[in-house]
């Protein structure tokens, strides 16, 4: 049998907000393992701690106790500063609504997380452009998100998610703000990512057509993991 | 992409709130660089002045008069190289809102010892020819057209009558703070009339111009008239020109303190309004601010380009002001030339228009720039969905 070799794993994460004088659990107890090149979707009713979960793994919020590990390394152990190097280079986003930066256009909202990595200008032009070319973006380089439809903002911040070519991409809700149309395209071009380029995607999603698309679904109730609901392709 | 180009672009993301914050700015440094000139044009007189002439005028005040007997006295001074005198004559030409700086002086020694003055040959010597004649700075022949050969006539107000003069010489000041607004004439065409018609008027002078060998001698010299004179029925007091001119400045320095006042409250209020579009600013981008961080963006990176906004729009105020502040600073010195004869945009009140922005633009971005770099990213992620 064939040995998996883990991304991310999460053993025993708690998470809790203090809201005034009282603690509202979030997550209790998570322990959850993803393997390199797997589509994870993680369901459940709003307020599940879905997304604190993805928040989590993404090193964007910090966890009481427990701990994350992404490709070995204990990200619950890092700074501030440390935690934002390690995202730049290890994480890629997609939200639910593109969030681009209105004022630059679609090459150079793919170029910003480049602006950190010490590349030329020359190789950071190649990268953008290659990463618009996955998308199929390639003719739309100029135009501002307001002058792109919802699904090629979203291929937009897909290529920003790439761009940097991360360990793990971290999507929000993806397909929330899609047409059905722009929604497959979407999905698409995600398992093309995992089955093309080896990329592994932890997704949170309240569209069962969108966990279809998972290797595995995981549900969350009231910060519990649940088990193994669907094993996908 | 450079970050620059993002900072250029946030800049004029709110194309109507930036171009009325930067004139807001502009008229902010308008206004300041008006109110530094008015201040620097109150002092030209002091900044005009030579550190190495000194001024002696009666010790009670400056009304009260010398006897001409102390010019020899005073010339055997160890220390004293020239010596010139002159009187406030106070003459007002056709009404009183046309005021002209106007004295009678002793026309030779005055001309060496203010070299400041410049005078064609032919004209100076056309002026020391004629007892009757006048020179007139060039700003007052230009704002009343006179011309060479005119007659002018001034209407006394401390001496009586119609006085006139025949307009010898048109003089050009050396420096750009030298007063090109004045009138004098000779102080014998004064005395002569004074020993007929007011006899006890006569063979006084208002204040002795001295000039010293050498400027550090300045002190020891004005001791040394101002102790030849005790005891007797004019007692002298002596000061540097400087010192002379500020005795004048002083009698209306609560105006300068007022006006100082105003300019900077001018600075604070354009603060305030830097900093609420600034911190509209922020507010509005606060989901970006979460974004970038994400992306990997540390706090110095955003509060950068914060601050970089905030300092590109100050300073297109800034750029707009001064460019308004020269040809507004010579509509004004025109229009107020009989209380201001020199009236001049310093370069130091360019740079304290510049200082001023810099600080305007900094203190702008200062809470916005916090805000975002203390922004949690999950925090941030939240208020965007």
């Amino acid at each position: 049998m064939e040995q998996r070799k883990f991304i991310v794993e999460i053993n025993h994460l708690y998470k809790s907000y203090r809201r005034g004088s009282q603690i509202l659990p979030v997550l209790q107890d998570i322990t959850l393992d993803i393997a390199e090149g797997e589509f994870l979707a993680l369901m459940g009713p709003s307020g599940s701690g879905k997304s604190t979960l993805l928040n989590l793994i993404a090193g964007i919020d910090k966890a009481d106790s427990g701990s994350v590990r992404v490709g070995g390394l204990d990200i619950t152990a890092l700074s501030e500063t440390e935690l934002a190097q390690w995202r730049h280079s290890h994480v890629g986003f997609i939200f639910q609504f593109y969030n681009l930066i209105p004022v630059l256009t679609a090459f150079e909202n793919v170029e910003l997380p480049l602006l950190l990595s010490g590349l030329s200008r020359k190789e950071r032009k190649e990268h953008a452009r290659m990463a618009l070319r996955i998308v199929n973006l390639a003719d739309r380089m100029e135009h501002y998100p307001s002058q792109l439809s919802g699904g090629q903002q979203q291929r937009v911040a897909i290529a920003r998610a790439v761009v940097t070519d991360p360990v793990i991409l971290v999507a929000d809700e993806p397909t929330g703000d899609l047409d059905r149309v722009s929604a497959k395209e979407t999905l698409d071009l995600m398992e093309r990512l995992v089955h093309e380029l080896g990329k592994t995607i932890i997704m949170v999603t309240h569209d069962p057509r969108a966990a279809e698309k998972a290797h595995i679904v995981r549900e969350l109730d009231k910060g519990v993991l649940n088990a193994d609901i669907q094993a996908g392709h | 992409m450079q970050t620059f180009r993002l900072v250029i672009k946030n800049a004029f993301r709110h194309k109507l709130r930036t171009s009325l914050t930067v004139l807001g700015i502009a008229i902010a440094i308008l206004a300041f660089g008006l109110l530094q000139t008015v201040v620097g044009a109150w002092y030209a007189g002091v900044e005009a002045s030579s550190a190495t002439r000194l001024v002696t005028r009666n010790s009670i005040s400056i009304i009260f008069f010398l006897p001409l007997s102390y010019k020899e006295k005073i010339s055997q001074i160890p220390g004293v190289k020239q010596i010139t005198y002159a009187s406030w004559f106070g003459g007002i030409y056709l009404s009183e809102k046309n005021f002209i700086p106007n004295f009678a002086v002793d026309a030779k020694s005055f001309l060496e010892l203010y070299p400041e003055f410049i005078l064609p040959e032919k004209q100076k010597k056309d002026f020391l020819r004629d007892k009757k004649a006048g020179v007139a700075g060039r700003k007052t022949a230009e704002k009343f057209g006179w011309k060479i050969g005119d007659t002018i006539t001034l209407k006394g107000t401390i001496f009586t009558g119609n006085w006139d003069f025949n307009l010898r010489g048109i003089y050009r000041g050396a420096q750009k703070g030298t007063d090109e607004t004045q009138f004098f004439f000779h102080w014998d065409y004064l005395n002569e009339s004074l020993r007929k018609t007011v006899p006890r008027r006569a063979d006084q002078v208002g204040w002795y111009s001295i000039g010293v060998t050498h400027p550090d001698r300045a002190a020891e010299v004005a001791a040394a008239i101002d102790k030849t004179f005790k005891n007797s029925l004019a007692e002298t007091m002596t000061e540097t020109e400087k010192a002379f001119q500020l005795g004048f400045v002083s009698m209306t320095e609560a105006i300068i303190i007022a006006i100082r006042i105003v300019a900077f409250v001018v600075i604070i209020i354009i603060m305030a309004v830097m900093a609420n579009t600034m911190a509209m600013t922020a507010r509005e981008r606060i989901g970006e601010y979460a974004i970038m961080k994400t992306l990997g963006f540390g706090g110095g990176h955003i509060a950068g380009i914060i601050f970089g906004e905030s300092l590109i729009i100050a300073f297109m105020g800034c750029a707009l002001g001064i460019a308004f502040t020269y040809p507004a600073a010579e509509a004004f010195g025109e229009a107020m030339s009989t209380f201001f004869p020199i009236f001049n945009v310093k370069s130091q009140t360019i740079y304290l228009d510049i200082a001023a922005t810099f600080i305007v633009g900094l203190a702008a971005a200062l809470f916005p720039a916090w805000r975002a770099v203390s922004l949690k990213v999950a925090d941030g992620l939240r208020r965007i969905g």
